[in-house]
């Protein structure tokens, strides 16, 4: 047993300490996921897009895969220096796993004039995820204070949510349109994680510094052999997480932001937006922490019928349609309804920010609108505002 | 003309076709599992496609297919109407005037003179117009075909007096919903999906096609942005406007569209 060798030592490691290991080791993790009985999922290639999908071992893991990613377009490209986490994010976030696009509530039928009952049954296995991002465990964090832990719980949420198991990859290449720093989700893992990641590939070669995050963690950590990470690895790591901040170069400013959107709910910039706003819903729907749903009741030839839950999403005119039409008819009150609720209201609400800075909503717009440029221009637009009202107090 | 039994208390159906193809009329033949216990909840007064037994009107729910393209179908919509207690059209001929409504676009006869060798013999209306340019109606569900689970879901809301559960917002809805990668973020394939109503289910996009916009516009259409960003991908204003002139090339949000991108003469 060398210096560092920690197999066997594994029971011993606490949350926060850092083990160094190879590519093969993460390869045992994985196994050994499988093997405590988790359902083991991950970032994988599929239809030219990095996607969530099953991960038994590294293979399945995007391996030289980079993503250049501006708004309105993303692009794959391949190296053959075999990294696994050198791209930013992928076109889903891992939101669907435990928000169903579409979910049977129940179903009734008529028996001898009873009205009966049936729910679906809800899987059992609980779910590792490997290689989510940090943004990406921040958005489940929210999510889970509006549907499992806010006033009205989603029916599934937290039984798949329940018992998920997280190794979180830090980012050491961010996309075009990643923008977390500002909103302090990454690129290094906050809370909500059992292990973290950080992939390095220097003069000591290519390996993985394993943060613990949970006593869980620890637990899974101990069956797969792994070495005390070094001096020098925490200095690679650290300078990682330091570059990877300075090649972020789209940014949010937050100060003030949620009180500046409440006071400009009349600023002209929301009309310039809906000239470009195809109402498509893209955005909502790759946001992972957008959580609207529509509940549809529908009755079969048999005369049984069905509740289904469906993601929705604000841009829908059914979506604010009450009694004689749509609440929100225009496009610009749907954009201001959902921008201002994810950085504004959402406070209000959820005493957080609704927005984690995963950029999806920029690259997966087909006409690219940027929410970080127009929450600028709406600031511009507000500050210009302020100063003519000071000239004027003055005069 | 058949006897009908006097105390049959069904609901009756009636299926007309004017110019079409008969796709949409067969999507209720396609409904193979359902069909029986429909067949139970309603009474099939006329539909030729499944049977030559026809009953006079006056009848509960029409289902409407084709466009108007005659003056005789002019005049049999009207009648058509005056029998029907719902009036439902199906299908993009019936909705927005469907593939004919391109002689909309060309010189009176352009496309008669093509395509038969005596035009001369035919008796038509310079145009093809949706039913509703012609009669009320009462419910449109749209497609080239329509869906048969959504006509399904019509003719169920209407039998138990409820509103039917059709969205009407993008394709991109049920794309995403399907958990397809977007093929116009991720390869510039041109898409109609953005501004066109959701049904199909995200069908093309399903396997790697741009959408061809079968459905006819979404309730919020924006052509405008998606023509810039078609444009902006390399695509010329003949094809953005051949993109927007298919099945529903008569629909006025397409139909705006494809004479602003014809305009632009950068063929």
């Amino acid at each position: 047993m060398s210096l560092h060798d920690r197999s066997g030592l594994g029971p011993n490691l606490d949350v926060e300490d850092l083990v160094v290991i190879r590519p093969d080791q993460l390869n045992d993790l994985i196994a050994r996921l499988g093997d405590l009985g988790y359902e083991t999922k991950g970032p994988t290639i599929g239809d030219g897009a990095i996607v969530p999908g099953a991960v038994r071992g590294t293979s399945d893991l995007p391996v030289g895969a980079r993503d250049a990613q501006s708004p309105g377009r993303y692009r794959l490209e391949y190296s053959d220096d075999g990294h696994l986490f050198e791209w930013a994010v992928g076109a889903r976030s891992w939101k669907a796993e435990f928000f169903a696009p579409r979910e049977r509530q129940w179903r009734a039928v008529i028996v001898d004039g009873t009205l009966r009952f049936t729910e679906p049954t809800k899987s059992a296995r609980p779910l590792a995820i490997i290689g989510a991002r940090p943004c990406e465990v921040a958005a489940i964090s929210v999510l889970d204070e509006v549907l499992m832990n806010g006033a009205c719980p989603d029916t599934g949420y937290d039984a798949r949510r329940e018992g998920l198991f997280v190794v979180v990859a830090e980012c050491t290449a961010p996309g075009g349109t990643c923008f977390c720093a500002s909103m302090g989700s990454g690129p290094s893992a906050g809370p909500g994680f059992d292990l973290a990641l950080l992939e390095l590939d220097d003069a000591d070669g290519h390996r993985f510094v394993v943060r613990v995050g949970t006593a869980r963690g620890a637990e899974v950590m101990a069956g797969v052999s792994s070495t005390s990470a070094t001096d020098a690895d925490v200095a690679a790591r650290a300078q990682a997480l330091d570059r990877s901040i300075n090649r972020m170069h789209r940014h949010l400013q937050t100060e003030g932001l949620a009180a500046l959107l409440a006071r400009s709910m009349e600023s002209p910039r929301w009309d310039q937006i809906a000239e470009r706003c195809l109402s498509c819903g893209n955005c909502t729907l790759v946001c992972p922490t957008c959580f609207c749903s529509d509940f549809r009741d529908t009755t079969d030839v048999s005369g049984a019928v069905e509740r289904t839950r469906t993601w929705s999403s604000c841009f829908d005119l059914d979506h604010s349609y009450l009694h004689g039409g749509p609440v929100r008819a225009s496009t610009s009150s749907r954009y201001r309804q959902w921008m201002s609720h994810k950085l504004s209201t959402w406070w209000d609400q959820f005493d957080t920010s609704g927005c984690v800075g995963c950029g999806r909503c920029i690259t997966w717009c087909p006409v690219g609108i940027d929410i970080t440029e127009e929450a600028a221009a709406i600031r511009g637009d507000d500050e210009a505002a302020r100063a003519v009202h000071v000239e004027e107090e003055a005069r | 003309m058949s006897e009908i039994s006097a105390t049959d208390a069904r609901p009756t159906l009636a299926v007309w076709k004017f110019a079409s193809c008969d796709g949409c009329q067969l999507s209720l033949l396609d409904c193979e599992d359902e069909l029986l216990a429909l067949a139970g909840a309603v009474r099939i007064a006329h539909f030729t496609e499944m049977s030559r037994t026809s009953t006079d009107g006056p009848y509960d729910i029409s289902l409407v297919e084709g466009s108007i393209t005659t003056p005789d179908d002019a005049e049999r919509i009207q009648q058509v109407r005056r029998d029907s207690r719902h009036l439902v059209t199906i299908g993009a001929c019936a909705t927005a005037g469907g593939i004919q409504g391109l002689r909309n676009f060309a010189a009176e006869g352009a496309y008669a003179g093509t395509v038969y060798a005596h035009p001369e013999y035919l008796k038509t209306l310079e145009t093809s117009t949706p039913i509703s340019d012609h009669v009320a109606v009462d419910y449109e569900l749209h497609g080239c075909p329509i869906d048969r689970r959504q006509l399904l879901e019509v003719l169920l809301a209407f039998l138990a007096g409820r509103r039917p559960a059709v969205a009407g917002h993008s394709v991109c809805q049920e794309c995403k919903g399907r958990s397809n990668v977007c093929v116009m973020v991720a390869n510039a394939t041109p898409c109609l999906g953005p501004v066109t109503r959701a049904g199909c289910g995200g069908l093309c996009p399903s396997v790697g096609r741009g959408c061809f916009g079968c459905f006819g516009p979404s309730q919020s259409a924006n052509t405008i942005s998606l023509a810039d960003q078609l444009s902006r991908n390399g695509a010329t204003g003949e094809l953005v406007s051949r993109l927007f002139r298919t099945f529903n090339a008569n629909a006025p949000v397409f139909r705006a569209e494809s004479e602003r991108q014809s305009a632009r003469g950068d063929a």
